[in-house]
């Protein structure tokens, strides 16, 4: 098992998107694309899956609603009942009008705080962590993909030229 | 080329004679005089046997009166004020007629619900195609046609609506009460609420107002599509730039329009009550009801396979909007609710009263969950939006509900608290569903489905999310 990887630099990323799609179409493994900024149709190219992120994304709004809900009765109705715009009838389903702001707010609050929180930790990217990114060059112009060396090491190195990668190099994975 | 299929061009048509019949069994079957009146209305106190329970529970004037006459006749009340068309607490004969107004009104309100909900449909659709136009979009030029065919029902739906509104002027029903009032205080028929409003509620300016109104729509509607059928036959870019200009001034001119359309046609209904917001909200009613027919009518279109090029991704663009505009319209909705409902002024919580607590309460929350939270929850997923059926399914239900949204704007102020949905509104749904499917199909007939000469059409063909 080798622990080699090649990176291949390209600046622009159209080129980059056909040669992501060459070098998976020769069934080579890519492992990660390093870009400066986000290339629309590359998570498709490179088949990763689509992202989950919606999905928690509504559980917790849900979750949210439901402490609004519990929240707001518990403060409003239940441990101190509160007479709501000259309608006391201290029943949360006939006061919920007045609540619905909060219950929106809420909602929309759990929601985006624990899906940033969520995407921060499925990225790595938390405090005192360093960036694993092999080249610096990809923060400003340039596009880096990064191939498993699987076999033929040759034979990789002259698709990703024939690809219009201006610059190939093999390291050793770490 | 689309040509109108038999069966459906006969499917309209049945829809269209079925629905004259029972928009005529209505107008057959309304009570002609008090006489009338008083007999159905014991009828069907008859019929509900030992009603008296739940009749005394019903916060409504009109039942407990009953109660009153069939308990004691209050003969000296009868030589008062007969003519008090209000009949709010008024005498027994004064109430009568009141009733009998209503159980008139009702086959005119089933008529001018789904007159109103597909000519607006049809505006809206131009307001849409418009706004397509004003930002030169560039994924939706393929479905330029189909919205352009929707549109196609503004003419004789407008004739439609201008003559009702002419019979109402004329005195032909009671849809609109302040027509009825007047502004002199020692009249008989003085109401309060005309002293400050008669300068704009009066019936000259009601009517010369909707001629500008449908003139607007039909002018523009015109002007739209000749230039956009000139850029296609000449294939010159300087009717593509006009096309924008015109879009431009007509959401412009259309927005102003609009806002006191609904004034007009639809709160004037209501008219000791009023709201801001209200033709913002009709307006998100209409607009997402046209985007839905648009999608409906794009998806038949494709299933018959003249639309080859539209692909998933439009159908999803489509969804998009029908889901926005449904969150869209229930912020308008909440908007006005709240504020009204929150601050419990007499005026104002007379429109809500018969609609949150009164007898339109399951219409009222009923449409409120289908406008709301079916859309919400069923066109949230990504990828349900890109399957024809499922977006069929949801397009039928947010219609459904935004024709109860009208119904329950008009309803309340015209028939009252006894609502019915029976042959009556059921028929003039047909008929209309009927005229419209009749009219949009054969404007689509009117030229190719593939506006070839538009710049972006490429970019709308390669369109893929």
């Amino acid at each position: 098992m080798s622990s080699k990887v090649i990176h291949a630099l390209y600046d622009d990323d159209d080129v980059l998107l056909n040669a992501v799609k060459e070098v998976r179409a020769a069934h080579h493994h890519i492992d990660e694309v390093y870009t400066p900024f986000p290339v629309h149709g590359l998570d498709k190219a490179m088949g990763i899956p689509p992202t989950r992120l919606a999905i928690m994304a509504f559980i917790f709004g849900v979750t949210g609603l439901a402490f609004s809900i519990w929240f707001l009765n518990n403060i409003m109705i239940v441990d101190w009942p509160q007479n709501i715009g000259g309608k006391p009838s201290f029943s949360f389903l006939e006061n919920m009008p007045a609540f619905v702001p909060v219950m929106f707010e809420m909602t929309v609050f759990f929601s985006a705080h624990l899906m940033v929180i969520t995407f921060y930790m499925r990225s790595k990217i938390w405090p005192f962590q360093t960036a694993d990114n092999p080249d610096p060059r990809t923060t400003d112009d340039k596009f880096l993909m990064e191939v498993a060396v699987d076999g033929n090491e040759d034979a990789l190195i002259a698709l990703l030229e024939k690809t219009g990668a201006e610059e190939i190099s093999v390291k050793e994975k770490h | 080329m689309y040509t109108f299929s038999s069966r459906l061009k006969t499917f309209s048509l049945v829809l269209i004679i079925i629905g004259a019949l029972g928009i005529g069994y209505g107008f057959f079957t309304a009570p002609k005089t008090v006489d009338d009146v008083k007999a159905m209305m014991h009828n069907a106190e008859d019929s509900h046997g030992a009603a008296t329970a739940e009749h005394t529970e019903v916060d409504d004037h009109a039942s407990k009166d009953v109660h009153e006459v069939t308990g004691a006749i209050k003969g000296e009340h009868a030589t008062e004020n007969d003519h008090e068309a209000a009949g709010e607490h008024g005498d027994d004969a004064g109430h009568y007629e009141h009733v009998l107004m209503q159980a008139q009104n009702r086959p005119w309100t089933a008529i001018y619900v789904p007159m109103i909900f597909f000519l607006l449909i049809s505006v809206c659709a131009l307001v849409y195609y418009a706004i397509q136009r004003a930002a030169s979009a560039g994924w939706s030029p393929l479905l330029f046609r189909v919205m352009e065919g929707v549109t196609g029902y503004i003419g004789i739906g407008s004739l439609i609506v201008l003559a009702f509104l002419v019979a109402s002027a004329m005195h032909g029903n009671h849809m609109f009460a302040w027509m009825y009032a007047s502004a002199d205080p020692t009249a008989a028929n003085f109401d309060f609420a005309m002293e400050t409003k008669d300068w704009w509620l009066n019936i000259p300016g009601f009517l010369i107002r909707a001629v500008i109104y449908v003139s607007i729509w039909i002018g523009f509607r015109h002007f739209i599509l000749k230039n956009s059928r000139l850029q296609d036959e000449s294939g010159d870019l300087k009717y593509f730039k006009r096309s924008f200009n015109l879009s431009v001034v007509f959401l412009v001119v259309f927005l102003v329009s609009e806002l006191f359309m609904a004034f007009d046609w639809l709160m004037s209904i209501d008219h000791h009550w009023f709201s801001q917001l209200y033709s913002f909200y009709v307006f998100a009613s209409m607009f997402v009801s046209a985007i839905t027919v648009i999608a409906l009518v794009t998806i038949y279109l494709r299933s018959r396979g003249f639309l080859p090029q539209v692909n998933d991704s439009h159908i999803h663009d489509l969804a998009k909007y029908m889901f926005a505009f449904s969150i869209f319209w229930t912020y308008l909705w909440y908007a006005q609710f709240m504020l009204q409902w929150y601050a419990n002024i007499p005026e104002e919580a007379t429109y809500f009263y018969p609609r949150l607590l009164g007898e339109y309460q399951p219409l009222f929350i009923g449409m409120l969950i289908m406008n709301f939270v079916f859309p919400i929850l069923v066109l949230m997923n990504s990828d349900y939006k890109r399957i024809p059926w499922f977006v069929v399914l949801a397009g039928l239900i947010i219609l459904t509900g935004h024709y109860l949204d009208v119904f329950v704007m008009v309803a309340p102020g015209t028939v009252g608290s006894h609502w019915h949905f029976g042959i009556p509104e059921i028929g003039a749904l047909l008929f209309f569903a009927g005229l419209f499917i009749f009219v949009v199909f054969n404007s689509l007939t009117k030229a190719p489905l593939l506006p070839k000469e538009n710049p972006f059409i490429k970019e709308s063909e390669v369109f893929h999310y």
